[in-house]
């Protein structure tokens, strides 16, 4: 494929992603309201994901602690290891590492999920029962990672705080209240609304995409395949370039 | 090349022995699914060519056509899932693709829909796959009106013990009959199978047809059925429909068009 049609193709995906989403957004204002499935993508997405998002970061909290350790020793600095820990985690680790957690988890899920429905008529079915499947499957799904997200995202903040903690006492000797009043004395709110906010946006970009990559599936069972894959690529991608975007947005504020 | 009806004329003037008793059309003249020159292409693809059709109330249509010949599409045009490019499409008299989507559903509640994959909702036990209709048309909300469908439902096709079950401990037989209880769980006026006896052993494939046969009679139903299946096709069909070219090729009866002399109308029955 030359490097033209590959473009072209990038650009019309881009544009096929936009109207998808455009009709996500006019969907969602339009009764009815699927507030029973909405609820059942929440606890899928959200409760079902909260295990694997809680050990990944407080795995990443207690090796960010580990390793941060040696430098801050070598500048004497080993006391702000929880104000350095925390901020980092909590700004960006946490919500960036539950996020990717979640494109992979969710992405293909979602993905794979609409696309064998797709292969096998599920949504042909659903549209002849009466239903609306775009707003059934698409805006239900979206909108729970949209909100789901940033819970397991703040979760995620909390566990890799304690991870830091676990990893803190390893080497030396931190005790519960000191770490704990040093890492709240070193967040802001500068720190959090930000890392908040772009978390809403992650769940967002993570569900339209499973669901544009799953709802679009073609050529039967490879395509379901190749849908979930690409979910969880494309997803990621997007993570990265909402966070960049989002310490732009937070520097040019202030807020860094 | 022989048009549909003049084939029809031609062989109709035959004395024929019918495999299914009554011969094509029925004894009712209502016309309740109408397509007037209906075009339908995918690029250059012209699948349905000038297509011209009447479901008479009552009457099985069998149409037959190779793989890709555009059977399938034509059903999907007839249930509202597909938009054909121009010609006319009435169901019930009502113009289909100009319908809006509520009183699209309305007919979509008269009209139920078999599809070649069953389309079982993998998520969901066989009683919350049955409900998922009625429920989503509004229709009996009280649970003892819904348990009552469902039960009657899964009787007709003989399988009211797997009401509980996933549809992945099924088998392949059991799911098209759980998703043709799901079909008639509306009772429909008209049913529209697509391939429903594809991937069946011959014996399940019998047994299919027959009790879409038993269906049609006890709820004095109108079907369109897309089948290669010729046992099928014997059973069930009061009238064959010749999909070849993305034109009606040929239109008759099962006895009618086994007589043809025509190669392409020939080469199914061989």
């Amino acid at each position: 494929m030359s490097a033209a049609t590959a473009w072209r193709n990038v650009l019309s995906e881009t544009g096929d992603i936009a109207r998808f989403t455009g009709r996500f957004f006019r969907e969602f204002f339009r009764p009815r309201y699927e507030f029973a499935e909405f609820l059942k993508q929440c606890f899928s997405i959200g409760y079902q994901s909260l295990p694997l998002v809680a050990l990944t970061a407080f795995i990443m909290g207690l090796v960010i602690t580990i390793q941060s350790r040696p430098t801050l020793v070598e500048f004497g600095a080993e006391a702000w290891l929880p104000k350095m820990v925390s901020v980092s985690l909590v700004r960006e680790i946490a919500p960036v590492i539950s996020a990717l957690i979640c494109a992979g988890k969710i992405g293909s899920s979602i993905g794979a999920e609409l696309g064998s429905m797709k292969v096998t008529e599920q949504i042909d079915a659903m549209e002849v029962s009466g239903t609306n499947p775009f707003k059934f499957l698409v805006v239900t799904r979206v909108l729970a990672t949209t909100l789901m997200i940033p819970v397991l995202g703040i979760l995620a903040d909390a566990v890799s705080l304690y991870g830091g903690y676990i990893g803190a006492n390893i080497r030396g000797v931190v005790s519960w209240d000191l770490y704990w009043s040093q890492c709240f004395d070193a967040l802001k709110y500068g720190d959090v609304i930000p890392a908040v906010t772009k978390t809403f946006f992650f769940g967002f970009a993570i569900g339209i995409i499973g669901c544009y990559k799953g709802y679009n599936t073609q050529k039967g069972t490879e395509g379901v395949g190749i849908s979930a894959n690409s979910a969880v690529v494309v997803s990621s991608l997007l993570v990265f370039m909402i966070d960049l975007i989002a310490v732009q947005i937070a520097d040019l504020f202030g807020l860094t | 090349m022989p048009t549909c009806l003049d084939l029809h004329d031609m062989l109709a003037e035959t004395e024929i022995i019918q495999e299914k008793s009554g011969t094509s059309g029925t004894d009712s003249s209502e016309s309740v699914i109408h397509l007037g020159k209906l075009n339908k292409s995918f690029g250059d693809n012209h699948v349905l060519r000038d297509f011209d059709f009447d479901l008479y109330a009552g009457e099985n249509v069998v149409v037959l056509g190779k793989s890709g010949s555009g059977k399938s599409v034509l059903i999907k045009c007839i249930i509202g899932l597909m938009k054909p490019d121009s010609g006319t499409l009435t169901v019930f008299g009502k113009d289909i693709p100009e319908l809006p989507h509520q009183e699209l559903d309305q007919i979509r509640m008269r009209v139920g829909f078999l599809f070649q994959s069953n389309a079982l909702y993998d998520s969901m036990t066989v009683r919350e796959n049955l409900e998922f209709p009625l429920r989503r048309h509004g229709l009996h909300t009280t649970k003892e009106q819904v348990d009552e469908l469902v039960l009657e439902a899964l009787t007709n096709v003989g399988l009211a013990e797997t009401v509980d079950m996933m549809p992945s401990e099924l088998s392949g037989g059991m799911r098209k009959r759980i998703a043709l209880a799901r079909t008639l769980i509306l009772k429909p006026e008209i049913i529209l199978y697509d391939e429903p006896t594809t991937g069946l052993d011959p014996i399940t494939g019998k047994e299919i047809s027959n009790l879409m046969n038993m269906v049609q009679k006890k709820y004095n139903a109108s079907s369109v059925i897309i089948t290669h299946d010729m046992t099928t096709v014997r059973i069930i069909a009061d009238r064959i429909i010749m999909l070849i070219d993305g034109t009606c090729y040929a239109d008759g009866t099962y006895d009618e068009l086994r007589k043809s002399d025509d190669k392409k109308v020939k080469q199914f029955f061989e």
